[in-house]
């Protein structure tokens, strides 16, 4: 497998954590299949709630699921190639804003040097 | 490096960006009232942008188009929406056609700008949304590195390599 350098390296280190533990793994399957509730996800696992709820954690930062709020309820649905694939346009579209702030503070620093 | 904090958002496709800079609000305004300055930095150093059209009232629009490398012109429009000089700004940025017309088969983004005074520096908060990830797609690729695509593309496959593995 190719990783390339460009692509985040924390990115891709999320990723591998994120998919290295087998519970983890089982919520993705589960997820994709059909969103469900953390409290229902919690129910097959021998762990607390909140155990559950620090795998999900995990998962949302490497963008694998998503989470939203319903209610009292938190549903947890899988999207892992478009959620990547918008996590890793943001990222582009992040850097092209950087350029831009760049550009802005060069253009600012000219007026200093011309009134200065 | 003036940028102080920057949150992505990818279940509502939005960026939220924050930099710092030494000057005041009404000198930062400049920066988007002038099209002249506008063309110093909305377009990234390869693709350098052009503004044909700078209607800066409420219900007015602005027309750009961007020059890469090999001399392809991408046109976009932008519409704005509010003007509160010198501390808000909300407009429409959208692709046009190669007439400026507005390209209809795609939403635009939305971008929100608000600048705030502190301790002589401004602080300007710019928050982008898009409609949809293809959106997105097609505005990265005006001043997006070959090489950035190709990690995207790298990016799916190994995601589809462990999602199989996990399915299977």
């Amino acid at each position: 497998m190719v990783v390339d350098a460009e692509l985040s390296d924390t990115e891709v280190d999320r990723l591998f954590q994120a998919l290295a533990d087998a519970t983890r793994r089982d919520i993705v399957t589960r997820v994709i299949e059909r969103e469900q509730s953390v409290s229902e996800l919690a129910e097959h696992y021998a762990m607390s709630f909140a155990a559950v709820q620090k795998h999900v954690a995990v998962l949302e930062r490497a963008s694998l699921v998503g989470k939203v709020r319903r209610g009292r309820e938190q549903i947890v649905h899988g999207d892992p190639i478009t959620l990547r694939r918008a996590t890793a346009l943001l990222e582009s579209y992040e850097r092209l804003w950087h350029q831009r702030i760049a550009s802005i503070d060069e253009l600012l620093a000219e007026d200093e040097s011309s009134t200065g | 490096m003036p940028v102080i904090s920057s949150t992505k958002s990818p279940e509502d496709l939005t960026l939220t960006i924050t930099a710092e800079f030494a000057a005041d609000p009404a000198r930062v305004w400049q920066l988007w009232a002038d099209p002249r300055q506008l063309e110093r930095w909305w377009g990234p150093p390869t693709w350098p942008a052009t503004f044909t059209r700078h209607d800066f009232v409420v219900g007015g629009k602005a027309g750009y188009f961007m020059t890469g490398p090999a001399g392809e012109k991408a046109p976009g429009w932008w519409r704005f929406l509010v003007i509160e000089e010198p501390s808000r700004l909300e407009f429409e940025d959208g692709f046009a056609d190669d007439d400026g017309e507005p390209d209809t088969s795609m939403g635009p983004a939305g971008i929100l700008v608000r600048i705030e005074e502190s301790a002589e520096r401004s602080t300007m908060t710019i928050v982008s949304s898009f409609e949809s990830v293809e959106a997105m797609d097609k505005m990265i690729e005006m001043g997006m590195e070959e090489g950035m695509k190709l990690a995207l593309g790298q990016a799916d496959a190994i995601l589809a390599d462990s999602t199989l593995a996990t399915t299977l």
